[in-house]
């Protein structure tokens, strides 16, 4: 998840691919026809490598900026408890994020580079991300919903053909189930809890519906690159299918918790046995990937401010291991 | 001073005595210690192992995906050591 499907291409084609064969192509096809994995020493299309490094910078980036919004509320946390499980939590998408960067890396791109290129500006994070966290009802709206349409999405990755992505993706899927759970729990408390309690708890659904609905990326139609991360079997099923999903699961959630989406549109259709939703305001989903959202500068001047501060640290690390080494030669 | 980058360690775990170490990811240190307590934060948050080993990327030796055919090649062609290419009749049963 958290890549919404845009941008993924694999950019503009370069010198290098002009020197793959057709029969290197062909081959390279049948080999994900025949739903063999792709390896990180395998031969591979330069197009194929880079969509995925694309992709999953991307993905290992909204890991890490995806800390921010929640981390907002540790030091808030109602109780020991709540807090205890919400450190957890964060502390998981940091692993997220390395289990992304080192599988991203297999592809031969470096850490750092992909790090340089997120603080510089260059390489885009999830939408989601860049909005606020107004109250404690928001931590329980981002586990239920934002982390719920993540599995929607990160559950197909991890059959998807570059091997150490897939891979990670298991070990992603399985803690992502803790967060959605533990979000539902907060909203299932709030939501048993006196009216203002509540009310708390449907106002934090009313903000995060739609910017959740977005993170499924623009309508298939508006998708134009799909086409060939479904051919190479990165992508499994379309933003829209996802999309619907996501909406049939979590509408009768929220009927058990005795809260309403905020969609007037939004109806059960007996043909289909889909709900029908209304239009997202993809005006707004372009406007924030465009770095306009309520909080796009916020987050990225949070994550530069933390990587300059932990220079120092990087720095002595480094002295450290080599002072070590130099005794242990002597 | 210039940040140097930390070499890539890869990350074997024993998830419970009796099985193997087997590969889980990679992590950066910046020495051998530094790569067993972030490879034990990294990948054994919820008690996925009891061993952890970490060697430096650099320091294994692969074989080449490439020339995988011509390098497994020898025991492609030698069924005669798999029990099945051996026809015993069904009376004398298996050992």
């Amino acid at each position: 998840m958290y890549t919404q499907g845009l941008d993924q291409a694999g950019g503009k084609p370069q010198r290098r691919d002009a020197l793959e064969s057709a029969e290197q192509l062909a081959a390279f096809q049948a080999r994900i026809d025949a739903d063999e994995k792709i390896e990180a020493k395998d031969w591979m299309p330069e197009a194929y490598r880079r969509t995925l490094v694309r992709q999953i910078s991307q993905h290992a980036h909204s890991e890490i900026i995806g800390m921010q919004p929640e981390g907002n509320w540790l030091t808030r946390a109602p109780t020991l408890r709540r807090k205890a499980i919400l450190l957890a939590k964060v502390q998981d998408e940091a692993g997220h994020g390395l289990y992304l960067y080192g599988a991203a890396e297999t592809l031969g791109t470096s850490r750092e580079q992909m790090v340089q290129d997120l603080l510089d500006g260059k390489a885009k994070y999830s939408s989601i991300f860049n909005y606020p966290t107004l109250t404690w009802a928001d931590i329980g709206a981002i586990g239920w919903l934002v982390d719920g349409a993540a599995i929607m999405n990160q559950i197909p990755l991890c059959r998807c053909s570059f091997g150490p992505y897939a891979r990670a993706m298991v070990r992603v899927c399985k803690e992502e189930s803790f967060h959605q759970r533990q979000g539902y729990d907060i909203m299932l408390t709030l939501a048993r809890g006196n009216a203002t309690q509540k009310a708390m708890a449907q106002d934090a659904l009313n903000r995060w519906w739609w910017p959740s609905l977005m993170m499924f990326g623009p309508n298939d139609a508006d998708s134009p690159h799909s086409a060939q991360s479904m051919q190479w079997k990165i992508k499994r099923f379309s933003n829209d299918e996802l999309r619907q999903k996501f909406v049939d699961a979590t509408v009768p959630q929220a009927g058990f918790l005795g809260l309403t989406m905020p969609d007037d549109k939004l109806a059960y259709d007996d043909e289909s046995g889909h709900y029908r939703f209304g239009e997202i305001n993809w005006q707004e989903f372009y406007d924030v990937l465009a770095g306009n959202g309520p909080c796009n500068r916020e987050r990225m001047a949070t994550r530069r401010k933390a990587h300059a501060d932990g220079a120092w640290v990087r720095e002595a690390a480094s002295v450290y291991a080599e002072k070590q080494a130099a005794r242990n030669a002597a | 001073m210039t940040e140097k980058n930390w070499p890539l360690y890869e990350v074997f775990i024993r998830s419970k005595s009796g099985l193997s170490h087997r590969h889980a990811g990679s992590i950066h240190a910046t020495d051998d210690q530094m790569a067993l307590d972030n490879a034990r934060d990294t990948y054994t948050r919820r008690n996925e192992g009891v061993s952890i080993w970490v060697v430096r990327s650099d320091k294994i030796v692969a074989s080449d995906p490439a020339e995988y055919a011509a390098f497994f090649e020898p025991a492609k062609d030698k069924i005669y050591r798999h029990p099945t290419f051996y026809d015993i009749p069904e009376e004398v049963g298996n050992m």
